[in-house]
């Protein structure tokens, strides 16, 4: 039986290169051997992704899109179709699951100067990543066709008519109607279903070949390949599988048990994840009361609420975005981790988490004086992040880092 | 690449003329693609102009309707409103005589933004990203200077009660007022019809 498998492999590897990409990207990956608790949310938002390709394709089974029938299906699926409300909930809170983790992953990435040579592809492929799925969100927000759907839609397409000139034709080029109506929400289901989870797997698969092309950073941000032992493998490389397939499934069970145990006891979690005001149908002639995006974009939104201008405001919330991609290019300091590097750049880099959050929160209120007032201040300390990280970047006082990792 | 008795100049001529077509076979089939996304005729058709009866609109109370999926507002200004119309301080707005010619049809060029200063037709929507706005009495959460008006809550901005924006808010113009005109004695108002900025969209 055995040498029968081991024949149908041989048989197979003649003709597809299968046990080399086993060995290329698993069995012979080697890896740093020091990767800690930041280490796990890539493989996490594979799980997540994976997740939602699932459930996505479940609940298209039962999801109808169109003006008429949307908000229906919806409630069909919660109410009559067996474990439809798991299914619809693991989908919805897979949605915020994800951004969290990618959230921690690219912090990770900041720490640790992940997108420093030679993994600025890496990087800039990732973010590419992010926009796709901020995106994909969006998209997705409007197929429940509640009244929060609705509306969000409404001022995200509007973002469009900023443009001068032809912006109001790309509104309506994007919604293919006046307004938003279903004719919109059925091309929405067309990109969020197909055409951007096309994309986002192409890219996800582009991010982890760059990745094993130049070999994982790691928290030391030494670079493992520098030092190799005799058999030509790095004397801190440790292959992937079994040791980090290992790691991450215990980091799975961690995962999975806070994850279902949201899907089932708190899935709308307190009105962030599943917003109170889609549980109303959508209508055209009533606002919510407060139109707010979901938690994930609430920063980028108190920004764009912090310019008195409406083209002026698109520019920078679509500059705050921007600006990440060049992260690699602004960062000019060569040492990698922020084990050694000044405490100005750690300062630095938690205050940005730190404004990243409360913009985040502020994006979430109604835009009084005050809160206008903060979010502006705090706008400005976004990209304050990154001009400090530019002048100060080459003239830091690091700490020497040593030649193999450390613990 | 083998070159060896190959007339190169055939071969680039061969090489450039494949390309321009390609690249012009490729751009139509884009084209055509994108047009393929554009309003279609049966949402055009439901574009068309509305009649809508007013002749039992009790003066001061505000009706909406929904033309071309868009709340459009209805008032028979009371003097009271039409008063605080005309309180509001030119400097503190941003088009107070309705210059920007795309947010009216000409008639409505004025500070009241209507054909006559007690009928006011607008479309409720936000010029900044497309909420719709509230009305927000004087005294509100506005503070002491507001003088009563609309108030779109997603992001702050002000209009006063004839759709005009404040300075210092996102809103970059005055509200909408679609193309409308008044039949049957004033008993109807028909909005809709060629607007200036929607030209384009709708033209059939």
């Amino acid at each position: 039986m055995s040498s029968a498998l081991a024949n149908l492999r041989i048989w197979i590897d003649d003709r597809f290169p299968m046990t080399k990409m086993w060995d290329d990207h698993m069995a012979k990956y080697y890896a740093p051997k020091n990767f800690n608790f930041w280490y796990y949310f890539g493989s996490l938002a594979l799980l997540v992704l994976v997740n939602q390709i699932i459930t996505g394709i479940l609940l298209t089974m039962n999801y109808k899109p169109g003006a008429a029938t949307a908000f229906a299906s919806v409630e069909y699926i919660m109410r009559e179709v067996p474990n439809g409300y798991i299914i619809r909930y693991l989908h919805a809170v897979g949605a915020s699951a994800f951004f969290i983790v990618v959230y921690l992953h690219m912090f990770r990435g900041l720490m640790y100067g992940s997108y420093k040579k030679p993994r600025e592809l890496i990087w800039i492929l990732g973010m590419l990543i992010y926009v796709c799925l901020m995106a994909e969100a969006f998209l997705g927000y409007l197929l429940p066709w509640g009244n929060m759907s609705l509306w969000g839609g409404k001022v995200i397409i509007n973002l469009f008519s900023a443009i001068p000139w032809i912006g109001d034709d790309i509104s309506q080029w994007i919604r293919g109607d006046f307004s938003i109506s279903d004719t919109t929400l059925n091309r929405f289901f067309a990109f969020h279903v197909i055409a951007v989870p096309l994309i986002l797997m192409v890219l996800v698969v582009m991010h982890i070949l760059a990745l094993h092309e130049v070999g994982s950073n790691n928290p030391d941000g030494v670079e493992i390949k520098k030092k190799k032992g005799a058999d030509g493998i790095p004397l801190d490389g440790i292959p992937f599988h079994p040791y980090y397939t290992v790691k991450d499934i215990f980091g799975v069970g961690v995962f999975m048990t806070i994850f279902l145990a949201v899907v089932f006891f708190i899935p709308d979690f307190f009105g962030l994840f599943i917003e109170h005001d889609n549980n109303v149908p959508a209508s055209h002639l009533a606002t919510p009361e407060h139109i707010k995006p979901l938690w994930y974009f609430t920063p980028f939104y108190a920004i764009l609420r912090a310019v008195d201008w409406k083209l002026g405001g698109v520019m920078v919330m679509a500059a705050s975005i921007i600006v990440l991609f060049f992260v690699p290019w602004l960062d000019r300091n060569p040492i990698k981790s922020i084990r050694y590097r000044s405490t100005l750049f750690k300062i630095n880099l938690m205050t940005f988490a730190l404004v990243f959050i409360v913009l985040g929160y502020l994006g979430m209120q109604k835009p009084t004086p005050v809160f206008k007032m903060a979010t502006q201040v705090l706008t400005i300390a976004y990209f304050g992040f990154f001009v400090i990280l530019f002048l100060t970047s080459l003239k830091e006082k690091t700490k020497p880092v040593p030649d193999r990792v450390t613990k | 690449m083998n070159d060896e008795g190959v007339d190169l100049k055939r071969r680039r001529f061969l090489t450039a003329s494949t390309s321009v077509v390609g690249a012009v076979g490729a751009g139509a089939a884009t084209l055509m693609m994108i047009n393929y996304m554009t309003i279609s005729e049966k949402d055009k058709a439901q574009g068309a102009p509305i009649e809508v009866d007013i002749s039992k609109l009790p003066p001061g109370k505000l009706l909406v309707v929904e033309w071309r999926n868009k709340p459009v507002w209805i008032m028979k200004r009371t003097p009271d409103v039409i008063k605080a119309i005309e309180a509001v301080d030119d400097d503190k707005l941003r088009d107070p005589n309705s210059e920007v010619a795309e947010q009216q049809p000409d008639y409505a060029k004025n500070k009241y933004r209507s054909k006559t200063k007690d009928m006011m037709v607008v479309i409720g929507l936000c010029t900044h990203l497309g909420c719709s706005p509230r009305e927000e009495q004087a005294g509100g959460d506005l503070g002491a200077d507001w003088p009563g008006g609309y108030l779109c809550a997603c992001h702050g901005s002000t209009f006063d009660y004839a759709g005009r924006v404040y300075k210092h808010v996102p809103a970059p113009t005055n509200l909408v007022v679609p193309n409308h005109r008044f039949t049957d004695n004033n008993a109807k108002v028909i909005i809709g019809g060629v607007v200036k900025k929607e030209k384009k969209g709708a033209a059939s």
